[in-house]
């Protein structure tokens, strides 16, 4: 087994994930991410995308944050998202029908989130 | 004296409060449960995101560039109180004790010369403070905690605020509300929410924890962090979130204090409905039997006068 960090990643209304990973992709604002164990502590902002989680060099599990804080250290890694749920649990229509209404209503934070949303699920990085 | 009647009626209406009270008291207790795991659900949030500005705070490179959320406006002429309470009354002292609290804060605000301006929370704040200070009452807020509380109210709330913040139309910002401690006992809590203070003694606490869990393998002190982008952006859009779940605490505590509050009203409530009962029976039983008693003597003085 290789070496792990703490991965945690937290809602406001409760604690969504925590486990060991050997590595997980963060969407940070300047860029993506790749935290691996002993990283150098960071804390960063977060962009509307897909955290990957990392299991033996494959993507083991993707998980769609709503923007956020990432904070690390040598063997923790805290994901702080308003909104997060796994990439699979995404309805593409319902998204799509949002993103209409968020585009109607000129809120151009949702239309960020709504694309980033559609974005993740055409083609999803990290293989 | 009133009549057997009267008294039967008075039975059956006091048992038919009691069946009320006791019902209120078992939604509450079950509601109060609720409350608790959603209070308890939310802090590891509260708690990293508190952690987080500690650090960032710390290692701003210069105090005069923290921006106005952190460092107040300079001046305390205008203050914004939050006064949270719950929509529905009947649980005991809950919203008195809260709005007993905001009188007095505003009071003092008043007597130093202070401008206040009132934000309620909770269809109950306004009803009690609407006679004596109506006009500070900027705006309302109802009808939050149903079906649940949800982070999302407490974000709106926090919008709100932020953007009068920015408006400028208040220098410092606290909160009243009620600290669960029990389902007996709430303890009447004013917070600052602007400038954003961490309440001094448990953020103490919370940061040296941190240090002590964080700085075993990294074996340095916070102020290490690298940041991405810079400190000052990263606190720009910290701030408002964590007004926003500051926020969302002190709902969240009110609610758990509220069911606490109105479990034990109830419960008193269901227990002098019991006891009242039971004076209520005794008192019929006496006269019922002080009615058969008289019948008795009539009839047998009858029989004597033959």
């Amino acid at each position: 087994m290789a070496e792990t960090i703490d991965f945690e990643l937290v809602s406001p209304e409760r604690l969504l994930f925590a486990k060991p990973v050997e590595m997980v992709v963060v969407p940070g604002t300047e860029g993506d991410l790749g935290i691996l164990p002993r990283h150098a502590p960071l804390i960063a902002t977060v962009r509307p995308g897909v955290i990957a989680i990392f299991a033996g060099g494959k993507v083991t599990e993707r998980i769609f944050v709503a923007g956020g804080f990432a904070e690390v250290t040598g063997e923790r890694c805290t994901v702080l998202a308003e909104r997060a749920m796994p990439l699979a649990d995404i309805d593409r229509a319902a998204v799509e029908r949002q993103l209409k209404e968020d585009r109607e209503a000129a809120d151009t934070a949702a239309v960020e989130v709504g694309e980033a949303m559609l974005a993740a699920l055409d083609n999803p990085s990290y293989h | 004296m009133p009549s057997l009647k009267d008294l039967r009626v008075r039975i059956n209406s006091v048992k038919s409060t009691r069946k009320i009270t006791s019902a209120m008291k078992m939604v509450a207790a079950a509601k109060l449960r609720r409350a608790q795991e959603q209070a308890e659900a939310a802090r590891p949030f509260a708690e990293r995101m508190e952690r987080m500005l500690a650090s960032l705070a710390g290692a701003l490179s210069s105090p005069t560039d923290a921006p106005a959320m952190l460092a107040g406006t300079g001046s305390d002429r205008v203050q914004l109180l939050i006064v949270a309470t719950a929509d529905r009354g009947l649980c005991g002292a809950f919203n008195s004790s809260i709005v007993r609290e905001a009188r007095r804060q505003i009071r003092a605000l008043l007597a130093d010369g202070k401008t206040v301006k009132i934000l309620c929370v909770g269809r109950k704040g306004r009803d009690l403070l609407r006679r004596e200070f109506g006009s500070m009452i900027v705006d309302t807020i109802t009808d939050f905690a149903r079906p649940r509380l949800s982070y999302d109210t407490a974000a709106r709330i926090a919008e709100r605020v932020s953007a009068m913040f920015f408006a400028g139309e208040f220098d410092v910002a606290k909160i009243v509300y009620n600290r669960f401690r029990s389902a007996i006992t709430q303890i009447v809590t004013v917070q600052q929410l602007i400038p954003f203070s961490p309440p001094a003694a448990a953020a103490g606490g919370q940061a040296a924890g941190g240090q002590a869990t964080g700085g075993q393998a990294s074996g340095g002190p916070q102020a290490l962090y690298e940041y991405e982008p810079d400190e000052e952006q990263i606190l720009d859009g910290l701030l408002p979130r964590n007004l926003a779940v500051q926020i969302y605490r002190a709902l969240l505590e009110n609610n758990a204090s509220e069911h606490g509050a109105r479990m034990t009203a109830m419960d008193n409530a269901t227990r002098n409905a019991s006891d009242m009962i039971g004076k209520l029976t005794l008192v019929y039983n006496r006269s019922r039997q002080a009615a058969i008693t008289k019948e008795l003597i009539e009839i047998i003085s009858g029989a004597e006068a033959l």
